[in-house]
Protein backbone atom coordinates (compact mmCIF):
# COMPACT_ATOMS: atom_id res chain seq x y z
CA UNK A 1 0.00 0.00 0.00
CA UNK A 2 1.80 2.65 -1.00
CA UNK A 3 -1.07 5.54 -2.09
CA UNK A 4 -3.09 5.97 1.11
CA UNK A 5 -6.27 6.42 0.12
CA UNK A 6 -7.47 9.02 3.19
CA UNK A 7 -4.61 11.51 1.86
CA UNK A 8 -4.61 13.81 -1.29
CA UNK A 9 -2.20 14.61 -3.55
CA UNK A 10 -0.37 16.75 -5.89
CA UNK A 11 1.16 16.23 -9.34
CA UNK A 12 4.61 16.95 -8.15
CA UNK A 13 4.46 14.35 -5.83
CA UNK A 14 3.29 16.36 -2.31
CA UNK A 15 0.88 14.43 -0.20
CA UNK A 16 -1.46 16.55 2.19
CA UNK A 17 -3.70 15.49 4.98
CA UNK A 18 -6.19 17.38 6.59
CA UNK A 19 -5.89 17.54 10.46
CA UNK A 20 -8.55 17.46 13.03
CA UNK A 21 -7.87 21.39 13.94
CA UNK A 22 -8.25 22.13 9.98
CA UNK A 23 -4.18 22.94 9.33
CA UNK A 24 -2.96 20.15 6.86
CA UNK A 25 0.15 18.72 6.43
CA UNK A 26 2.17 18.27 3.88
CA UNK A 27 5.27 15.23 3.02
CA UNK A 28 6.86 13.57 -0.25
CA UNK A 29 4.76 10.62 -1.65
CA UNK A 30 6.48 7.21 -1.36
CA UNK A 31 7.26 6.93 -5.28
CA UNK A 32 8.86 10.86 -4.98
CA UNK A 33 11.31 9.19 -2.02
CA UNK A 34 12.32 6.32 -4.26
CA UNK A 35 12.66 8.03 -6.91
CA UNK A 36 14.92 10.62 -5.54
CA UNK A 37 17.33 7.84 -3.52
CA UNK A 38 18.57 8.29 -0.39
CA UNK A 39 17.79 11.68 1.34
CA UNK A 40 20.68 14.18 3.14
CA UNK A 41 19.18 16.89 3.58
CA UNK A 42 15.67 19.01 3.41
CA UNK A 43 15.78 23.00 3.48
CA UNK A 44 12.38 23.69 5.17
CA UNK A 45 9.95 26.95 4.28
CA UNK A 46 10.58 29.60 7.39
CA UNK A 47 7.54 29.38 9.79
CA UNK A 48 5.57 32.26 9.64
CA UNK A 49 5.90 32.56 5.36
CA UNK A 50 2.57 32.66 3.35
CA UNK A 51 3.18 30.84 -0.15
CA UNK A 52 0.68 30.77 -2.77
CA UNK A 53 -0.29 27.22 -4.38
CA UNK A 54 2.09 25.59 -6.63
CA UNK A 55 5.04 28.34 -5.49
CA UNK A 56 8.28 27.03 -4.33
CA UNK A 57 8.83 26.65 -0.69
CA UNK A 58 11.82 24.54 -0.24
CA UNK A 59 14.50 22.03 -1.58
CA UNK A 60 14.77 18.49 -0.95
CA UNK A 61 18.24 16.90 -1.15
CA UNK A 62 19.66 13.52 -2.18
CA UNK A 63 22.52 11.84 -3.00
CA UNK A 64 21.65 12.40 -7.06
CA UNK A 65 20.15 15.57 -7.03
CA UNK A 66 18.01 18.76 -5.27
CA UNK A 67 14.54 18.42 -6.13
CA UNK A 68 12.01 21.83 -4.68
CA UNK A 69 9.09 21.19 -2.80
CA UNK A 70 6.17 23.22 -3.96
CA UNK A 71 3.41 24.06 -1.70
CA UNK A 72 0.08 22.11 -2.04
CA UNK A 73 -2.05 25.08 -1.47
CA UNK A 74 -2.04 28.41 -0.77
CA UNK A 75 -1.77 29.81 3.26
CA UNK A 76 0.82 30.21 6.18
CA UNK A 77 3.49 27.79 6.99
CA UNK A 78 2.67 27.18 10.74
CA UNK A 79 5.06 24.21 11.64
CA UNK A 80 7.98 22.46 10.01
CA UNK A 81 9.16 19.00 11.09
CA UNK A 82 12.47 19.43 12.90
CA UNK A 83 13.62 16.39 13.44
CA UNK A 84 14.30 16.02 9.51
CA UNK A 85 17.28 18.03 9.74
CA UNK A 86 19.28 15.42 11.77
CA UNK A 87 17.31 12.58 10.12
CA UNK A 88 16.36 13.45 6.46
CA UNK A 89 16.58 9.46 5.85
CA UNK A 90 13.37 8.63 7.76
CA UNK A 91 11.40 10.01 4.62
CA UNK A 92 13.03 7.13 3.20
CA UNK A 93 12.07 4.86 5.70
CA UNK A 94 7.81 6.01 5.73
CA UNK A 95 7.24 8.41 3.60
CA UNK A 96 3.11 9.36 4.95
CA UNK A 97 5.13 9.37 8.25
CA UNK A 98 7.57 12.23 7.62
CA UNK A 99 5.55 15.64 7.33
CA UNK A 100 7.55 18.21 6.68
CA UNK A 101 5.38 21.35 7.08
CA UNK A 102 1.86 22.18 8.23
CA UNK A 103 -0.01 25.37 6.75
CA UNK A 104 -3.01 26.76 7.65
CA UNK A 105 -4.73 26.90 3.97
CA UNK A 106 -6.38 30.15 2.73
CA UNK A 107 -8.79 28.80 0.73
CA UNK A 108 -10.50 25.37 1.81
CA UNK A 109 -11.31 25.15 -2.08
CA UNK A 110 -8.21 24.41 -3.15
CA UNK A 111 -7.85 21.25 -0.55
CA UNK A 112 -10.83 19.73 -2.89
CA UNK A 113 -9.46 20.72 -5.92
CA UNK A 114 -6.40 18.31 -5.49
CA UNK A 115 -5.80 14.39 -6.23
CA UNK A 116 -7.15 11.93 -4.35
CA UNK A 117 -5.59 8.18 -4.15
CA UNK A 118 -6.62 7.11 -7.74
CA UNK A 119 -6.00 9.98 -9.42
CA UNK A 120 -2.29 10.08 -8.30
CA UNK A 121 -1.54 6.45 -8.80
CA UNK A 122 -2.58 7.39 -12.37
CA UNK A 123 0.30 9.88 -12.19
CA UNK A 124 2.61 7.64 -11.21
CA UNK A 125 1.48 4.64 -13.58
CA UNK A 126 1.68 7.17 -16.51
CA UNK A 127 5.44 8.00 -15.35
CA UNK A 128 6.54 4.54 -15.23
CA UNK A 129 5.64 4.50 -18.70
CA UNK B 1 65.75 6.16 -8.94
CA UNK B 2 66.13 8.40 -6.14
CA UNK B 3 69.62 9.96 -5.44
CA UNK B 4 70.50 8.58 -1.71
CA UNK B 5 73.94 10.40 -0.50
CA UNK B 6 76.84 7.82 1.11
CA UNK B 7 76.49 8.74 5.19
CA UNK B 8 79.83 9.36 7.00
CA UNK B 9 80.04 5.61 8.47
CA UNK B 10 79.79 4.18 4.49
CA UNK B 11 82.44 7.01 3.93
CA UNK B 12 84.45 5.36 6.83
CA UNK B 13 84.13 1.49 6.32
CA UNK B 14 84.98 2.32 1.90
CA UNK B 15 88.20 4.25 3.05
CA UNK B 16 89.06 1.51 5.56
CA UNK B 17 88.62 -1.02 2.80
CA UNK B 18 90.94 0.77 0.42
CA UNK B 19 93.42 1.25 3.05
CA UNK B 20 93.60 4.92 3.03
CA UNK B 21 92.44 7.44 5.75
CA UNK B 22 90.95 10.42 3.86
CA UNK B 23 88.97 10.89 0.52
CA UNK B 24 92.24 13.43 -1.10
CA UNK B 25 94.73 9.89 -0.27
CA UNK B 26 92.37 8.69 -3.13
CA UNK B 27 94.03 11.06 -5.78
CA UNK B 28 97.85 10.92 -4.39
CA UNK B 29 99.16 10.25 -7.95
CA UNK B 30 97.81 13.78 -8.93
CA UNK B 31 100.75 15.87 -9.51
CA UNK B 32 100.07 18.60 -7.18
CA UNK B 33 100.92 21.11 -9.44
CA UNK B 34 97.35 19.75 -11.26
CA UNK B 35 95.16 20.29 -8.63
CA UNK B 36 93.37 23.29 -8.66
CA UNK B 37 93.18 25.47 -5.38
CA UNK B 38 90.01 26.94 -3.71
CA UNK B 39 88.09 28.89 -6.20
CA UNK B 40 88.42 32.30 -4.96
CA UNK B 41 86.88 34.43 -7.66
CA UNK B 42 83.69 31.99 -7.53
CA UNK B 43 81.24 34.09 -4.89
CA UNK B 44 79.43 32.53 -1.84
CA UNK B 45 76.27 30.88 -2.92
CA UNK B 46 73.03 32.73 -3.00
CA UNK B 47 69.38 32.42 -1.86
CA UNK B 48 66.95 31.17 -4.30
CA UNK B 49 65.40 34.49 -4.14
CA UNK B 50 68.64 36.14 -3.74
CA UNK B 51 69.03 34.41 -7.60
CA UNK B 52 65.93 35.92 -8.71
CA UNK B 53 66.67 39.12 -7.42
CA UNK B 54 70.14 39.23 -9.41
CA UNK B 55 68.07 37.86 -12.43
CA UNK B 56 65.90 40.72 -12.16
CA UNK B 57 67.88 43.37 -11.61
CA UNK B 58 70.21 42.42 -14.87
CA UNK B 59 66.86 42.47 -17.05
CA UNK B 60 66.10 46.03 -15.77
CA UNK B 61 68.67 47.20 -17.84
CA UNK B 62 66.89 45.16 -20.81
CA UNK B 63 64.15 47.32 -20.48
CA UNK B 64 62.36 45.07 -17.25
CA UNK B 65 60.56 47.49 -14.58
CA UNK B 66 61.20 47.74 -11.46
CA UNK B 67 57.44 47.29 -9.74
CA UNK B 68 55.91 49.43 -6.86
CA UNK B 69 52.10 48.78 -7.96
CA UNK B 70 49.57 46.38 -6.58
CA UNK B 71 45.86 47.16 -6.50
CA UNK B 72 44.71 43.98 -6.82
CA UNK B 73 47.35 41.92 -8.21
CA UNK B 74 50.47 41.08 -6.42
CA UNK B 75 54.56 40.60 -6.97
CA UNK B 76 55.65 37.94 -4.82
CA UNK B 77 58.60 35.71 -4.81
CA UNK B 78 57.28 32.46 -5.78
CA UNK B 79 59.66 29.30 -5.68
CA UNK B 80 60.68 27.67 -8.79
CA UNK B 81 59.70 23.77 -7.34
CA UNK B 82 56.12 25.95 -7.73
CA UNK B 83 55.90 25.98 -11.00
CA UNK B 84 57.82 22.44 -11.57
CA UNK B 85 55.88 20.55 -9.86
CA UNK B 86 52.58 22.30 -10.76
CA UNK B 87 53.06 21.88 -14.93
CA UNK B 88 54.26 17.95 -14.37
CA UNK B 89 51.65 15.77 -17.05
CA UNK B 90 49.96 14.43 -14.09
CA UNK B 91 48.51 17.77 -12.51
CA UNK B 92 48.41 20.17 -15.99
CA UNK B 93 45.25 21.03 -17.13
CA UNK B 94 43.02 23.68 -16.49
CA UNK B 95 39.94 21.48 -14.96
CA UNK B 96 39.06 19.11 -12.55
CA UNK B 97 38.89 15.69 -14.74
CA UNK B 98 35.76 14.28 -16.09
CA UNK B 99 35.12 11.14 -14.06
CA UNK B 100 36.88 12.84 -11.43
CA UNK B 101 37.14 10.27 -8.78
CA UNK B 102 39.67 8.61 -11.38
CA UNK B 103 42.40 11.58 -10.94
CA UNK B 104 43.04 11.02 -6.87
CA UNK B 105 46.36 12.70 -7.45
CA UNK B 106 44.31 16.13 -8.88
CA UNK B 107 41.39 15.69 -5.86
CA UNK B 108 44.05 15.39 -2.96
CA UNK B 109 45.48 18.24 -4.08
CA UNK B 110 42.31 20.30 -4.23
CA UNK B 111 41.49 18.56 -0.92
CA UNK B 112 44.72 20.02 0.58
CA UNK B 113 44.12 23.84 -1.32
CA UNK B 114 40.60 23.51 0.93
CA UNK B 115 42.34 22.77 4.26
CA UNK B 116 44.80 25.34 3.99
CA UNK B 117 42.24 27.68 2.98
CA UNK B 118 40.37 26.86 5.58
CA UNK B 119 43.00 27.32 8.29
CA UNK B 120 44.11 30.44 6.27
CA UNK B 121 40.56 32.39 6.55
CA UNK B 122 39.15 31.06 10.23
CA UNK B 123 36.29 29.48 8.21
CA UNK B 124 34.98 25.66 8.15
CA UNK B 125 34.48 25.41 4.34
CA UNK B 126 36.23 26.54 1.47
CA UNK B 127 35.51 25.11 -2.40
CA UNK B 128 37.90 24.07 -5.55
CA UNK B 129 38.46 28.15 -6.30
CA UNK B 130 36.14 30.02 -8.80
CA UNK B 131 37.26 31.99 -11.14
CA UNK B 132 38.50 34.78 -9.66
CA UNK B 133 38.23 36.92 -6.40
CA UNK B 134 35.82 39.60 -8.17
CA UNK B 135 33.47 36.88 -9.28
CA UNK B 136 33.92 35.25 -5.97
CA UNK B 137 32.51 37.89 -4.02
CA UNK B 138 29.65 37.95 -6.66
CA UNK B 139 29.04 34.26 -5.72
CA UNK B 140 28.97 35.76 -1.88
CA UNK B 141 26.66 38.02 -2.21
CA UNK B 142 24.10 35.85 -4.13
CA UNK B 143 24.92 33.60 -1.76
CA UNK B 144 24.35 35.85 1.19
CA UNK B 145 21.00 37.14 -0.52
CA UNK B 146 19.52 33.62 -1.29
CA UNK B 147 19.92 32.98 2.99
CA UNK B 148 18.45 36.25 3.51
CA UNK B 149 15.47 34.92 1.96
CA UNK B 150 13.55 38.92 1.91
CA UNK B 151 16.22 41.21 1.91
CA UNK B 152 17.80 41.87 -1.43
CA UNK B 153 20.34 44.64 -0.31
CA UNK B 154 23.88 44.53 -0.47
CA UNK B 155 26.46 47.15 1.73
CA UNK B 156 29.60 47.44 -0.72
CA UNK B 157 32.07 49.89 0.82
CA UNK B 158 33.64 52.82 -1.41
CA UNK B 159 36.98 51.51 -0.40
CA UNK B 160 36.44 48.40 -2.00
CA UNK B 161 38.70 47.30 -5.40
CA UNK B 162 36.77 48.82 -8.18
CA UNK B 163 37.10 46.34 -10.40
CA UNK B 164 35.51 44.05 -7.76
CA UNK B 165 32.71 46.38 -7.39
CA UNK B 166 32.05 46.64 -11.43
CA UNK B 167 32.17 42.61 -11.49
CA UNK B 168 29.48 42.35 -8.15
CA UNK B 169 27.37 44.86 -9.94
CA UNK B 170 27.50 42.85 -13.33
CA UNK B 171 27.17 39.70 -12.22
CA UNK B 172 23.96 40.79 -9.23
CA UNK B 173 22.43 43.80 -11.10
CA UNK B 174 19.48 41.93 -13.50
CA UNK B 175 18.74 39.24 -10.00
CA UNK B 176 16.89 41.82 -8.09
CA UNK B 177 20.14 42.59 -5.96
CA UNK B 178 20.47 46.39 -5.16
CA UNK B 179 24.35 46.92 -4.47
CA UNK B 180 24.21 50.04 -2.20
CA UNK B 181 27.94 52.08 -1.45
CA UNK B 182 28.89 52.85 2.05
CA UNK B 183 31.37 55.97 1.76
CA UNK B 184 34.72 55.71 3.16
CA UNK B 185 36.30 58.32 6.14
CA UNK B 186 38.12 60.98 4.14
CA UNK B 187 40.31 61.34 6.81
CA UNK B 188 41.00 58.00 8.03
CA UNK B 189 40.46 55.95 4.32
CA UNK B 190 38.34 53.68 6.78
CA UNK B 191 34.91 52.35 6.87
CA UNK B 192 33.64 54.03 9.81
CA UNK B 193 30.93 51.76 12.09
CA UNK B 194 29.03 55.12 12.41
CA UNK B 195 28.04 55.42 8.69
CA UNK B 196 27.51 51.31 8.51
CA UNK B 197 25.18 51.73 11.60
CA UNK B 198 23.29 54.87 9.48
CA UNK B 199 22.69 52.53 6.33
CA UNK B 200 21.69 48.82 7.77
CA UNK B 201 17.84 48.14 8.01
CA UNK B 202 15.68 45.69 7.33
CA UNK B 203 15.75 45.54 3.26
CA UNK B 204 19.60 44.90 4.00
CA UNK B 205 20.52 40.94 3.87
CA UNK B 206 24.58 41.68 3.72
CA UNK B 207 27.37 43.77 4.05
CA UNK B 208 30.75 43.38 2.45
CA UNK B 209 34.03 43.96 4.34
CA UNK B 210 37.24 44.37 2.83
CA UNK B 211 40.23 43.55 4.68
CA UNK B 212 42.80 45.26 3.72
CA UNK B 213 40.61 47.80 1.62
CA UNK B 214 41.46 49.10 -1.82
CA UNK B 215 43.64 51.86 -0.06
CA UNK B 216 45.56 49.46 1.87
CA UNK B 217 44.03 50.50 5.00
CA UNK B 218 43.24 47.85 8.05
CA UNK B 219 39.70 48.28 8.97
CA UNK B 220 38.05 47.85 12.17
CA UNK B 221 36.64 44.38 11.04
CA UNK B 222 35.64 43.05 14.70
CA UNK B 223 33.30 46.13 15.66
CA UNK B 224 31.89 46.05 11.31
CA UNK B 225 31.30 42.62 11.95
CA UNK B 226 29.66 42.92 15.48
CA UNK B 227 27.45 45.73 14.16
CA UNK B 228 26.18 43.29 11.05
CA UNK B 229 25.79 40.31 13.26
CA UNK B 230 23.62 41.92 15.89
CA UNK B 231 20.95 43.63 12.63
CA UNK B 232 20.90 39.93 11.54
CA UNK B 233 23.09 40.71 8.71
CA UNK B 234 25.49 38.69 6.39
CA UNK B 235 28.94 39.41 7.09
CA UNK B 236 31.14 38.91 3.78
CA UNK B 237 34.91 39.21 3.92
CA UNK B 238 37.03 40.16 0.82
CA UNK B 239 40.57 39.66 2.14
CA UNK B 240 44.30 39.12 0.56
CA UNK B 241 45.25 35.57 1.57
CA UNK B 242 48.88 36.65 1.98
CA UNK B 243 47.71 39.25 4.61
CA UNK B 244 45.57 36.33 6.88
CA UNK B 245 49.34 35.28 7.90
CA UNK B 246 49.43 38.41 10.13
CA UNK B 247 45.81 39.60 10.55
CA UNK B 248 43.14 38.38 12.53
CA UNK B 249 41.23 35.63 9.59
CA UNK B 250 37.43 36.75 8.89
CA UNK B 251 36.36 33.39 11.10
CA UNK B 252 37.50 35.19 14.11
CA UNK B 253 36.21 38.31 12.87
CA UNK B 254 33.85 39.93 16.15
CA UNK B 255 32.03 37.89 18.25
CA UNK B 256 30.66 35.54 15.72
CA UNK B 257 32.94 36.05 12.75
CA UNK B 258 32.32 36.53 9.36
CA UNK B 259 29.91 34.40 7.30
CA UNK B 260 31.67 34.29 4.15
CA UNK B 261 35.33 35.00 2.87
CA UNK B 262 36.25 35.48 -0.45
CA UNK B 263 39.76 37.06 -2.35
CA UNK B 264 41.63 36.89 -5.19
CA UNK B 265 44.45 33.94 -4.73
CA UNK B 266 46.90 35.35 -6.52
CA UNK B 267 49.91 36.43 -4.45
CA UNK B 268 49.70 32.30 -3.40
CA UNK B 269 51.58 31.60 -6.21
CA UNK B 270 50.13 32.75 -8.89
CA UNK B 271 52.88 35.74 -11.50
CA UNK B 272 51.30 38.92 -12.55
CA UNK B 273 50.45 37.91 -16.21
CA UNK B 274 48.30 41.14 -17.79
CA UNK B 275 45.61 40.31 -15.20
CA UNK B 276 44.85 36.33 -15.27
CA UNK B 277 44.91 33.90 -15.15
CA UNK B 278 44.54 34.13 -11.47
CA UNK B 279 41.94 32.26 -9.38
CA UNK B 280 39.51 33.22 -6.36
CA UNK B 281 38.51 31.53 -3.44
CA UNK B 282 35.63 31.33 -1.26
CA UNK B 283 34.91 29.91 2.42
CA UNK B 284 32.00 29.89 4.75
CA UNK B 285 30.40 28.09 8.07
CA UNK B 286 29.50 25.08 7.74
CA UNK B 287 25.87 25.89 8.44
CA UNK B 288 25.97 27.49 4.55
CA UNK B 289 27.62 24.47 2.48
CA UNK B 290 24.55 23.91 0.47
CA UNK B 291 24.35 27.42 -0.44
CA UNK B 292 27.92 27.66 -1.56
CA UNK B 293 28.69 26.81 -5.30
CA UNK B 294 31.14 25.17 -7.47
CA UNK B 295 33.22 22.49 -6.42
CA UNK B 296 34.05 20.69 -2.85
CA UNK B 297 36.32 17.99 -2.81
CA UNK B 298 35.80 15.43 0.53
CA UNK B 299 37.89 12.70 1.77
CA UNK B 300 36.02 9.71 2.10
CA UNK B 301 36.75 5.46 2.40
CA UNK B 302 36.17 2.89 -0.59
CA UNK B 303 34.67 -0.53 -0.26
CA UNK B 304 37.98 -1.57 1.49
CA UNK B 305 37.65 1.18 4.18
CA UNK B 306 40.99 2.24 2.50
CA UNK B 307 40.74 6.70 2.33
CA UNK B 308 40.08 7.99 -0.68
CA UNK B 309 39.11 11.60 -2.46
CA UNK B 310 35.64 12.52 -4.09
CA UNK B 311 33.35 15.33 -5.50
CA UNK B 312 30.91 16.11 -2.97
CA UNK B 313 27.97 18.09 -2.31
CA UNK B 314 27.16 17.67 -6.09
CA UNK B 315 23.55 17.92 -5.91
CA UNK B 316 22.86 21.54 -6.56
CA UNK B 317 25.37 21.68 -9.31
CA UNK B 318 24.64 23.22 -12.65
CA UNK B 319 25.14 19.79 -14.32
CA UNK B 320 22.30 18.29 -12.20
CA UNK B 321 19.89 21.36 -11.11
CA UNK B 322 20.75 23.69 -14.64
CA UNK B 323 18.91 27.12 -13.91
CA UNK B 324 18.56 26.11 -10.24
CA UNK B 325 21.81 25.80 -9.45
CA UNK B 326 23.78 28.03 -6.69
CA UNK B 327 25.87 29.34 -9.65
CA UNK B 328 26.17 29.09 -13.32
CA UNK B 329 29.62 30.41 -13.49
CA UNK B 330 31.34 28.78 -11.17
CA UNK B 331 34.04 26.86 -12.93
CA UNK B 332 37.22 26.04 -11.08
CA UNK B 333 41.02 27.12 -11.52
CA UNK B 334 42.21 23.73 -10.95
CA UNK B 335 45.66 24.53 -12.83
CA UNK B 336 46.54 27.45 -10.57
CA UNK B 337 45.43 25.75 -7.61
CA UNK B 338 47.44 23.58 -7.98
CA UNK B 339 50.18 26.11 -7.98
CA UNK B 340 48.84 27.85 -4.78
CA UNK B 341 48.54 24.67 -2.83
CA UNK B 342 52.20 23.27 -3.59
CA UNK B 343 53.21 27.20 -2.78
CA UNK B 344 51.17 26.97 0.83
CA UNK B 345 53.07 23.86 1.53
CA UNK B 346 56.48 25.20 0.64
CA UNK B 347 56.38 28.44 2.32
CA UNK B 348 54.75 26.72 5.40
CA UNK B 349 53.00 29.06 7.99
CA UNK B 350 55.94 30.53 9.42
CA UNK B 351 57.26 31.30 5.86
CA UNK B 352 53.93 32.93 5.02
CA UNK B 353 54.02 34.94 7.78
CA UNK B 354 57.33 36.52 7.30
CA UNK B 355 56.58 37.31 3.48
CA UNK B 356 53.52 39.28 4.75
CA UNK B 357 55.72 40.95 7.68
CA UNK B 358 58.46 42.02 5.13
CA UNK B 359 56.35 42.85 2.54
CA UNK B 360 54.35 44.99 5.45
CA UNK B 361 58.39 46.73 6.43
CA UNK B 362 58.96 47.74 3.52
CA UNK B 363 56.16 49.60 2.89
CA UNK B 364 56.85 50.76 6.69
CA UNK B 365 60.17 52.03 5.31
CA UNK B 366 59.50 53.47 2.32
CA UNK B 367 56.69 55.48 4.34
CA UNK B 368 59.37 56.85 5.98
CA UNK B 369 61.75 58.16 3.31
CA UNK B 370 58.98 59.16 0.95
CA UNK B 371 57.84 61.63 3.69
CA UNK B 372 61.08 63.17 4.03
CA UNK B 373 60.30 64.31 0.45
CA UNK B 374 58.66 68.35 -0.09
CA UNK B 375 54.93 67.42 -2.47
CA UNK B 376 54.89 63.93 -0.86
CA UNK B 377 52.07 63.32 1.91
CA UNK B 378 50.35 59.90 2.98
CA UNK B 379 47.25 60.46 2.26
CA UNK B 380 45.83 58.28 5.40
CA UNK B 381 47.10 58.27 8.83
CA UNK B 382 45.17 54.86 9.39
CA UNK B 383 47.24 51.34 10.05
CA UNK B 384 48.16 49.88 6.94
CA UNK B 385 49.02 46.05 5.36
CA UNK B 386 51.51 46.35 2.21
CA UNK B 387 49.79 49.32 0.43
CA UNK B 388 49.42 53.10 0.87
CA UNK B 389 47.60 56.34 -0.61
CA UNK B 390 50.06 58.44 -1.94
CA UNK B 391 49.14 63.02 -1.76
CA UNK B 392 51.51 64.15 -4.24
CA UNK B 393 51.69 68.24 -5.45
CA UNK B 394 51.56 67.08 -9.10
CA UNK B 395 49.10 64.72 -10.38
CA UNK B 396 49.99 61.51 -10.08
CA UNK B 397 50.05 60.56 -14.15
CA UNK B 398 52.64 62.81 -14.70
CA UNK B 399 54.66 61.05 -11.24
CA UNK B 400 53.99 57.55 -13.34
CA UNK B 401 55.13 58.95 -16.99
CA UNK B 402 58.48 60.61 -15.16
CA UNK B 403 59.28 57.50 -13.42
CA UNK B 404 58.13 55.23 -16.06
CA UNK B 405 61.25 56.25 -18.30
CA UNK B 406 63.49 55.61 -15.18
CA UNK B 407 62.45 52.31 -15.27
CA UNK B 408 59.91 52.48 -12.22
CA UNK B 409 56.14 51.41 -12.08
CA UNK B 410 55.46 53.90 -9.70
CA UNK B 411 52.21 53.11 -8.74
CA UNK B 412 48.36 52.52 -9.27
CA UNK B 413 46.79 56.39 -10.25
CA UNK B 414 43.92 56.96 -8.29
CA UNK B 415 41.90 59.40 -10.26
CA UNK B 416 39.93 57.17 -12.59
CA UNK B 417 37.88 55.52 -9.60
CA UNK B 418 38.66 58.63 -6.70
CA UNK B 419 39.05 61.33 -8.55
CA UNK B 420 37.99 63.21 -5.29
CA UNK B 421 41.10 62.17 -3.68
CA UNK B 422 43.31 64.45 -6.16
CA UNK B 423 46.30 63.48 -6.78
CA UNK B 424 46.94 60.15 -5.21
CA UNK B 425 49.29 57.50 -6.13
CA UNK B 426 48.50 53.63 -4.81
CA UNK B 427 51.95 52.38 -4.34
CA UNK B 428 52.65 49.11 -2.88
CA UNK B 429 55.64 47.08 -1.67
CA UNK B 430 56.14 43.12 -1.52
CA UNK B 431 59.16 41.26 -0.03
CA UNK B 432 60.58 41.00 -3.17
CA UNK B 433 61.64 44.87 -2.82
CA UNK B 434 65.45 44.93 -1.08
CA UNK B 435 66.18 48.50 0.92
CA UNK B 436 67.84 49.38 -2.35
CA UNK B 437 65.04 49.19 -4.64
CA UNK B 438 63.32 51.38 -1.36
CA UNK B 439 65.76 54.39 -1.93
CA UNK B 440 65.82 54.10 -5.23
CA UNK B 441 62.14 54.59 -6.11
CA UNK B 442 62.59 57.77 -3.10
CA UNK B 443 65.53 58.85 -5.03
CA UNK B 444 63.66 59.10 -8.19
CA UNK B 445 60.85 60.43 -7.24
CA UNK B 446 62.04 63.02 -5.14
CA UNK B 447 63.93 64.06 -8.63
CA UNK B 448 60.86 63.96 -9.78
CA UNK B 449 58.76 66.25 -7.57
CA UNK B 450 61.69 68.92 -7.35
CA UNK B 451 61.57 69.48 -10.88
CA UNK B 452 58.19 69.93 -11.31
Amino acid sequence: MTIPSELKYTDTHEWVRTESDGTVSVGITHHAQEQLGDLVYVESPQVGRKFKKGEECGVIESVKAASDLYAPLSGEILAVNESLADAPEKINENAYDAWMFRIRPDDPAELEALLDASGYSKIVEAESH
Amino acid sequence: MPFIPHTADDVREMLAECGVERIDDLFDEIPDKLISKPLSAIPEGLSEMEVSRLMHDASRKEGAFLNFIGAGAYEHHIPAAVWQIATRGEFYSAYTPYQAEASQGTLQVLYEYQSMMCSLTGMDVTNASLYDGASALAEGVLMAVRLHKSARRVLVPSALHPAFRATVRTIVSNQGIEIVEVPYCPESGRTLVDTVRNQIDAQVAAIVIAQPNFFGVLEDVDALTDLAREAGVAVIACVNPVSLALLSPPGKWGAQGADIAVGDGQPLGIPLASGGPYFGFLACKQSLVRQMPGRVVGRTVDLDGKPGFTLTLQAREQHIRRSKATSNICTNQGLAVTAAAIHLALLGAEGLRRVALKSHANMKQLLGMLKRIEGVEQRFDSGYFHESVLTLNIPARKVCETLREAGIIAGYDLEKPYPELGNSLLVCTTETRSEADLQHYADTMSRCLGGA
